[in-house]
């Protein structure tokens, strides 16, 4: 599969790493994820509430006149895998082409191999991220 | 040595108020020998980024599963789990964890399936404990290996199977789902996780009642008076029904199990921990699309 470098990076640095390293790698990424800039502060605290089974995740995704996507994220403390799921992905895509975002396989994240140390069902708010994050990305290129 | 009762006077309305502990009781003995305080989390994550200091992880997910069979670990396993986080057989465990304690309670009830007799809940949880700027710590806990004897998994008392559910049609039966997944309607909003079946609604005759009803603002267990207007009057329980109980995955159920068997003092009540995931994918059950609840 083709992945944009940065997302092809991070998948090399899941898999070169044992399972147990993997979960302090995520716990890192989950530090890392940038503040949301202020013009969206107002509407990250009316957070949409996904499902009851996930974490608060505020999602917003822009497609800049030159057709690359930009990510902003935000979601509580007390959610660090979440928010290192989103860390991932904005390592990963922002900045990037909206064909490029939308060619990423949806299952692209089995790469990480996190199945073991986080759980194949947790893995699955990965999967409702990039299909989220896509579904947005179509709306604003039309 | 069983460490003492909290005598707290909201946890002495309950029908089994040993099993739970306030945070200030908590504060107050941590550390003492014979307790051993055990993190159970949604988040994996959460645990590393500050805990309870000298308390223990337990992971549901990949830790009490068995990692090929849809099941328990066994009593080995569990015995090497205990025994590496210096539980022996007469330790006192107190859970707590993220999310209104959801999944620290799933913990409690797979301890209790082991027979473990001291388990107790911290009312309020992870979230309680945080708010009231409590101590909280990443140093990672070191305890001493001790022996935990190979028990064997009792699944008779507060499991049950789909058979068991299936023999028990007509009986009382809670699904503490959200409503969305109690009607089946969530099961086609696009781009959401699933619930991992085939087919939406619910068990025919299932009453819907969401577990959070049970939590209270702050995480805490609603008082018993408060869980009594839930469970008695309105849903029209008494405490000598055979209830099950079931949600996606067993996990929120197990909060709910909690509340009427320790809570509430209901005589049996069994958790259905294959669930909407089993059910909703079996072959030839009956089920129930709809808010109504239905009947077969």
């Amino acid at each position: 599969m083709t992945l944009p470098p940065q997302l092809q990076e991070l998948v090399d640095d899941f898999a070169d790493v044992t399972p147990k390293q993997r979960l302090e790698l995520l716990l890192e990424l989950s530090r890392e994820l940038p503040e949301l800039p202020e013009r969206f502060a107002d509407a990250a605290d009316t957070m949409e509430q996904v499902h009851e089974c996930q974490s608060p995740l505020f999602l917003a995704v822009e497609v800049d006149d030159t057709e690359h996507v930009h990510l902003f994220f935000s979601a509580p403390p007390e959610s660090p895998t979440t928010r290192g799921f989103a860390s991932i992905m904005h390592t990963g895509l922002d900045g990037e082409p909206a064909a490029d975002v939308l060619a990423v396989p949806d299952d692209f994240y089995t790469a990480l191999g996190l199945a073991q140390a986080v759980s194949p069902l947790r893995l699955r708010g990965m999967a409702a991220m990039l299909g989220r994050i896509k579904k947005q990305v179509r709306a604003a290129t039309g | 040595m069983a460490l003492p009762n909290d005598t707290d006077p909201k946890l002495a309305e309950y029908a089994h108020p040993e099993r739970l502990v306030t945070t200030s009781w908590l504060a107050e003995h941590l550390g003492s020998p014979g307790l051993v305080v055990v993190e159970s989390d949604e988040d994996v994550l959460l645990y590393d980024t500050g805990h309870i200091p000298g308390s223990v992880k337990v992971d549901w997910h990949t830790e009490l599963n068995d990692p090929t069979t849809r099941d328990y670990v066994d009593g080995e396993r569990f015995a090497q789990i205990c025994g590496e986080r210096g539980i022996t057989r007469d330790t006192t465990v107190v859970f707590y964890g993220d999310r209104n304690n959801w999944w620290a309670t799933y913990a409690l009830w797979v301890f209790s399936l082991f027979g473990h007799a001291d388990v107790r809940m911290l009312d309020g949880g992870r979230a309680k404990w945080v708010a009231e700027g409590r101590e909280m710590t990443t140093d990672q806990p070191k305890p001493e290996a001790v022996e935990y004897p190979v028990v064997e998994r009792d699944d008779t008392a507060i499991r049950a199977f789909k058979d068991d559910v299936l023999a028990h049609l007509g009986k009382p039966m809670v699904d503490v789902r959200s409503p969305g997944e109690y009607s089946g309607e969530l099961l086609h909003m696009p781009d959401y996780p699933q619930e991992g079946a085939v087919r939406g609604g619910h068990i025919p005759g299932a009453a819907s009642v969401p577990w959070a009803r049970a939590a209270a603002e702050d995480a805490t267990f609603r008082t018993r008076a408060e869980l009594e207007a839930i469970y008695l009057e309105e849903q029209g329980l008494s405490a000598s029904d055979d209830v099950v109980a079931y949600c996606r995955i067993g996990e929120r159920s197990s909060h709910t199990w909690f509340v009427l068997t320790h809570l509430l003092g209901f005589d049996k009540v069994r958790n259905y921990d294959g669930s909407w995931t089993e059910w909703g994918n079996a072959v030839r059950v009956p089920i129930v699309q709809g808010s109504d609840r239905g009947s077969v």
